[in-house]
């Protein structure tokens, strides 16, 4: 069942990059995979935001609008004042911190919560940047813009990202217990572990690469808008779950949900490719994510059946 | 054997000299949104434009594209598809003036074209076809002054609050009160450009001012304005309308009664046909400065027949703009 729960973004992801390609010759070379991908490393990390989340059995759906604060407080601040931005930064993560020990202490269903707290994030984001402008910090958008030999950015960056939350999900112990919030929070706490605490890191987690998907979308994008980025609160729970993550159970896959990613991006790209009407176009992007998800349930029936 | 070759080529070179040297080009419009009438009469203004270029050899293709949904990221991942799929030029009509740049930049390193109008973009690498949106309303006070040389009060109808477009026509309509002193605003409401929305706001307002002689609307609201008039029972001042159907409806109505005469001014959704065309210019060589200004069509009482008849119901007046019409927006820019 594990193993399947991995394979099944690979074949997918892959079988939407062959069609791609046979449709668009073009897209296959370096340049081509960069201008497919590169949009999807913000969208990537907020999908690992997501997951963070989606791990201790909560549900984000600020995120789209915190990723959009995040990235006007990288046009205005951290580009005029970088030290007075990453304070801000910092803030915004305790912020998410905070946000999950009121969460677990009150028992306040996190759906609620944190709609409500995407007002907050929308008001201040159009607080900072009243109308879209700002400009991206240059080292910023020298990262963004850098050509690395053989492979492009957007792919050593999905590489990165996958990795580096994979090591501290998966691998690190940290992470297994904060995975053990979503499991059974019950045991955690017979075992004297504060699962307020743990919940509270876990946001904390997911504020931080709110941040980074803000930053990177900057980085491309080099200007802001106060409603960037809002799409990525959806595209992200959907990320998640095609990756294999389960909204219960702390059952989530880091390189799952970064594939899941870049599978939403490469499908939109390829339903555009096709020259579908636009009224069509989500939904067939819902019906490829009906598609994926159908073929994992047929797999995970049988191998309850085995 | 290549002496023919060489020849047929340069016969070949020749011929498309007279035709024209983008023959082999690619345009792409990337749109944002297709909601309502404007940009559904802008949409069908470009195919027509665009088949009519293709059926006459002037560039290989021009398709539209329209984002699922009216978000930036969404868009700049279509302009990199673009980028990907060929194209040589791109007409924009972007969902935000900066959160694309980045994505315009790529197009533009990539040796594309890319003309935005309507939204436009501030990546210094592309074109811009812009409104002046305070010109707009400074004529409208210009137009009032000629009618009633003794001024009087007027009533502004504003549009939607925050909107950039909003703050650019109030700001030409007080303009031109500074200018013509003789007239008072006397009431400001906001309109939302929508019929309903401004007869509520009239209606709310009116009994609380003294005679009006002149109304400046910004468009979509001129009708409304009228029927919360006559709801009060008052005279029917002076109102500029903003070229939507229902208002020239209206107006050719009140000017069969009682002999009404305005004016009517907007921008036409056609100036998708003149992004298209001003990157069929830069295709083509021309050299075109990075700032144009979009004409307004202005409706006067002679062309009112015509221009209510050409209009479909529940759509605004158009005008479908020409290769000349571009060239003129250019040589007037230079």
């Amino acid at each position: 069942m594990n193993r399947y729960r991995i394979l099944l973004p690979v074949v997918s992801l892959a079988v939407l990059l062959g069609l791609t390609f046979w449709m668009q010759p073009r897209a296959m070379s370096y340049f081509g995979v960069n201008l497919l991908f590169n949009l999807a490393v913000p969208i990537a990390l907020a999908t690992v935001a997501q997951m963070f989340i989606i791990m201790v059995n909560d549900i984000d759906l600020s995120i789209g609008a915190f990723v959009s604060l995040a990235a006007c407080v990288t046009a205005t601040w951290l580009n005029d004042a970088p030290l007075i931005g990453l304070l801000a930064m910092a803030a915004l993560i305790l912020a998410y911190a905070g946000m999950g020990a009121v969460i677990h202490a009150l028992e306040l269903p996190a759906i609620v919560v944190t709609l409500g707290m995407s007002f907050v994030w929308g008001g201040l984001a159009l607080f900072l940047l009243p109308t879209p402008g700002g400009a991206a910090p240059e080292w910023l958008r020298a990262i963004m813009k850098v050509k690395p030999p053989l492979v492009p950015m957007a792919v050593v960056a999905a590489l990165l990202i996958a990795g580096v939350t994979h090591l501290l999900v998966i691998r690190a112990g940290l992470g297994t217990v904060l995975r053990g919030v979503g499991g059974n929070p019950r045991a955690l706490t017979r075992a004297g572990w504060n699962v307020m605490q743990l919940k509270a890191l876990a946001y904390a987690g997911a504020g931080l690469f709110g941040v980074l998907a803000g930053m990177a979308l900057v980085g491309l994008t080099t200007a802001a808008d106060a409603n960037i980025a809002l799409r990525y609160t959806l595209l992200s729970i959907a990320g998640v779950i095609l990756g294999g993550g389960e909204f219960t159970g702390g059952k989530v896959s880091p390189v799952g949900a970064v594939i899941g990613a870049l599978t939403l991006t490469l499908a939109a790209s390829f339903l555009s490719f096709m020259r579908l009407s636009p009224d069509w176009q989500i939904g067939a992007q819902g019906a490829i994510l009906i598609l994926v998800l159908t073929a994992r349930l047929i797999f995970a029936r049988r191998g309850e059946t085995t | 054997m290549k002496n023919h070759f060489t020849g047929a080529a340069v016969l070949a070179l020749i011929a498309g000299a007279v035709a024209a040297d983008t023959a082999d080009k690619r345009i792409a419009l990337s749109n944002n949104y297709a909601g309502n009438s404007w940009r559904q009469a802008m949409l069908s203004t470009f195919q027509e434009t665009a088949d009519q270029a293709v059926a006459d050899g002037i560039v290989a293709a021009a398709d539209a594209y329209t984002t699922s949904e009216n978000q930036p990221t969404e868009q700049a991942a279509q302009i990199q598809n673009m980028i990907l799929q060929g194209y040589d030029a791109i007409v924009l009509n972007a969902a935000s003036p900066t959160a694309l740049n980045g994505a315009v930049k790529e197009a533009c390193d990539a040796g594309l074209v890319v003309v935005s109008f309507d939204g436009i973009v501030t990546e210094p690498c592309a074109w811009r076809i812009a409104v002046d949106f305070a010109a707009m309303g400074k004529e409208e006070i210009d137009y009032l002054a000629t009618r009633l040389p003794d001024g009087g009060n007027l009533l502004e109808i504003r549009g939607l609050a925050g909107v950039f477009v909003d703050d650019e026509i109030s700001k030409g309509i007080h303009a031109g009160v500074a200018e013509h002193d003789k007239f008072d605003i006397v009431g400001s409401v906001h309109g939302d450009w929508a019929q309903d929305v401004a007869q509520k706001a009239v209606a709310g307002i009116l009994p609380s001012l003294p005679e009006v002689v002149g109304v400046a609307t910004q468009g979509g609201d001129g009708y409304g304005v009228a029927q919360a008039f006559a709801a009060a029972g008052r005279d029917t001042p002076l109102i500029v309308l903003g070229n939507r159907q229902d208002e020239l409806k209206w107006w050719a109505e009140q000017r069969d009664a009682n002999g009404y005469e305005t004016l009517s001014l907007s921008i036409a959704p056609g100036v998708a046909s003149l992004a298209f065309w001003v990157s069929q210019q830069i295709l083509d060589g021309k050299e075109v400065p990075k700032d144009l200004t979009v004409p307004f069509l202005k409706i006067t009482q002679a062309d009112l027949d015509a221009t209510l008849a050409s209009t479909p119901e529940g759509s605004v007046a158009n005008t479908v703009y020409t290769l000349e019409d571009a060239q003129a927006v250019i040589e007037a820019a230079e």
